[in-house]
């Protein structure tokens, strides 16, 4: 990216350091990420991924360094964030319907009942056209698949119109097919909204064909690049500190070796966040 | 006994008039709990929190046997009894798991407590029995204040919280990306729950309880799924099951009204499950048929 100084990047870390207790999960990280720009953040279990996406969401403090989105300091509900987990299955009879997942991403975050508005279902039905969420928009949520309810994510992330995506394994437990009919759809979103995408995954291949830069981080360690220069076997040996080959097969890019230093990494993530779920 | 027999020992409609017109009050709280009841289930099956609902319960009865115990008012000690045993759920643990874990280690403590407290008491045994079964026609104006207040208290907190509780509720991490204050919703929530417990333990009892916070609601989204439908529907139930519940009862000078308020309640359910079932046939045909669509479209674009 040559442009870099004729504008406020969408996101920027600069010495950023995050811990756990005396646990460094990443530290030194420095990064800009441009309006519309692919960023994908790879690395084993444990490493600080998901925690990346907690920084810039204002729900971890950063131990050293500063983070900023639009050139404000992170905090908790910025709106120029929209946020696509992971996609995880819903009761059948649980008290929504596809609309109303994507309606909460427009005001769910508001006080008060909320009254019935013409324009807000007008932009409800425009987002759901969007994605092609049309036809399943007023099915429970709970009867929809993996692959439509992680579509009508991403219409309910972009709700808002943010300045970036922050998506942590959209892809998870999806098919191979659905995989890439979201990505897809989230690149085309990027596109043609010029929003930044921070992607964090395990598996580069169904987004390969989109990404600009890859943060790669590996115990502590990271590296940011293009896939060309960070997805080679010489870079991610280097990085993993141990020997670790990247094969492309059919198209697809297989990173042999560095199980062990997942193993030995796999420590979950969510066991080091403190409250989580609901009751 | 014939039918005929029993028919007469169970229902006499004689001075039926009379007798609505002496449990007006009494009516209108049950239908006010109603209300209550149908909007709190509508959040106890998107939290699908149903344990919760009966661990508050039992502390309910505990709260409410002390207060029987040291002569203190029984709706203020359940209230109490409550609200202490949902703040406790409510900042107990992180993860639902543990949440049950919580309750089910609270749950027969607060029961132990409930009959330690009964066994010293050598009151009224009928007392005893309303705690367990409801005693609605039996309270004092007072008590049916306290019942009003607290249920116009509970309405007021949920038309506040209504949106973020409802996003926190189906949607916690999205919630909480959106800014959302979950765990601060979720404590409001537990104590209108306890709330909420506390009041139906009036009208149904200790071990009743779920047949109004957790059946309309159960109710409701067999057949639909509309944020709007459903609490319509959970209201219009849980007021028929508490209302009709009393309006059978006033007739039948045996039965308590518990039993009634919990067949309506769980007749409305039945009906409802037989309704979804077809309904959700068909959705899960929609669903194969739009996958279908979808891999045809593939294999074209191949």
């Amino acid at each position: 990216m040559a442009t870099e100084d004729r504008h406020t990047p969408v996101l920027s870390l600069r010495d950023a350091q995050l811990r756990f207790g005396e646990r460094v999960l990443w530290h030194g990280l420095d990064l800009d990420v441009e309006p519309g720009e692919f960023l994908a953040v790879l690395g084993p279990n444990g490493t600080g991924k998901t925690s990346l996406l907690k920084v810039l969401l204002g729900q971890h403090t950063l131990y050293r360094g500063t983070a900023e989105i639009n050139g404000k300091n992170v905090h908790a509900g910025n709106p120029a964030i929209g946020y696509i987990p992971q996609q995880r299955g819903i009761d059948q009879h649980t008290p929504m319907r596809g609309r109303d997942l994507v309606r909460m991403g427009i005001d769910g975050h508001r006080w008060g009942t909320g009254r019935p508005s013409r324009s807000r279902r007008q932009k409800v039905d425009a987002l759901l056209d969007a994605v092609g969420a049309g036809s399943y928009a007023d099915a429970p949520a709970g009867t929809l698949s993996g692959g439509e309810l992680q579509r009508l994510r991403v219409a309910q992330a972009l709700a808002n119109d943010p300045s970036v995506l922050l998506c942590d394994e959209p892809l998870l437990s999806l098919d191979i097919h659905h995989q890439r009919i979201v990505a897809a759809l989230l690149n085309e979103q990027r596109v043609t909204r010029n929003t930044a995408v921070v992607f964090v995954t395990h598996e580069i291949n169904p987004i390969l064909p989109y990404v600009d830069r890859v943060l790669y981080i590996v115990g502590g360690h990271f590296l940011v690049g293009t896939p060309a220069e960070v997805m080679t076997t010489e870079s991610l040996s280097r990085l993993y500190g141990s020997r670790v080959e990247v094969v492309e097969v059919g198209g697809r890019l297989v990173v042999v070796g560095g199980e062990a230093e997942c193993v030995d990494h796999h420590v979950h993530e969510d066991e080091l966040i403190p409250d989580r779920g609901a009751i | 006994m014939s039918m005929q027999e029993i028919w007469g020992t169970l229902f006499t409609f004689e001075d039926y008039g009379e007798l609505v017109a002496l449990l007006a009050n009494s009516l209108i709280a049950a239908g006010l709990l109603g209300v209550v009841g149908g909007l709190i289930s509508v959040f106890v099956m998107a939290r699908d929190i149903p344990f919760a609902v009966h661990g508050v319960s039992e502390l309910s009865f505990a709260g409410a046997a002390f207060a029987l115990l040291v002569g203190f008012d029984v709706v203020n000690g359940s209230i109490i009894g409550s609200l202490l045993a949902a703040l406790l759920i409510g900042i107990g643990g992180a993860r639902a798991s543990e949440k049950n874990a919580i309750i089910g280690v609270l749950m027969p403590f607060g029961l132990g407590l409930a009959i330690l407290f009964l066994a010293l008491y050598d009151g009224r045994s009928a007392s005893k029995f309303g705690l367990l079964t409801g005693q609605i026609v039996a309270i004092s104006p007072g008590q049916i204040l306290t019942l009003v207040v607290c249920s116009i208290l509970v309405l007021i907190v949920l038309a506040i919280v209504w949106r973020p509780l409802l996003f926190a509720s189906l949607d916690p991490e999205v919630a909480r990306a959106k800014g959302v204050p979950v765990g601060v919703l979720t404590i409001v929530f537990m104590l209108v729950l306890g709330l909420a417990v506390a009041l139906s333990v009036q009208v149904v009892g200790v071990l009743l309880v779920l047949a109004l916070l957790i059946t309309p609601a159960a109710a409701a989204t067999q057949i639909s799924a509309s944020p709007v439908w459903v609490p319509v529907l959970s209201v219009i139930f849980a007021v028929t099951a508490s209302v009709g519940g009393i309006l059978i009862a006033l007739a039948s000078p045996v039965v308590p009204i518990s039993p009634f308020v919990t067949t309506i309640s769980f007749l409305i359910y039945l009906v409802c499950r037989l309704a979804g079932q077809r309904r959700l046939k068909s959705l899960h045909r929609r669903r194969a048929v739009r996958e279908a669509e979808l891999h045809e479209s593939r294999i074209a674009s191949v």
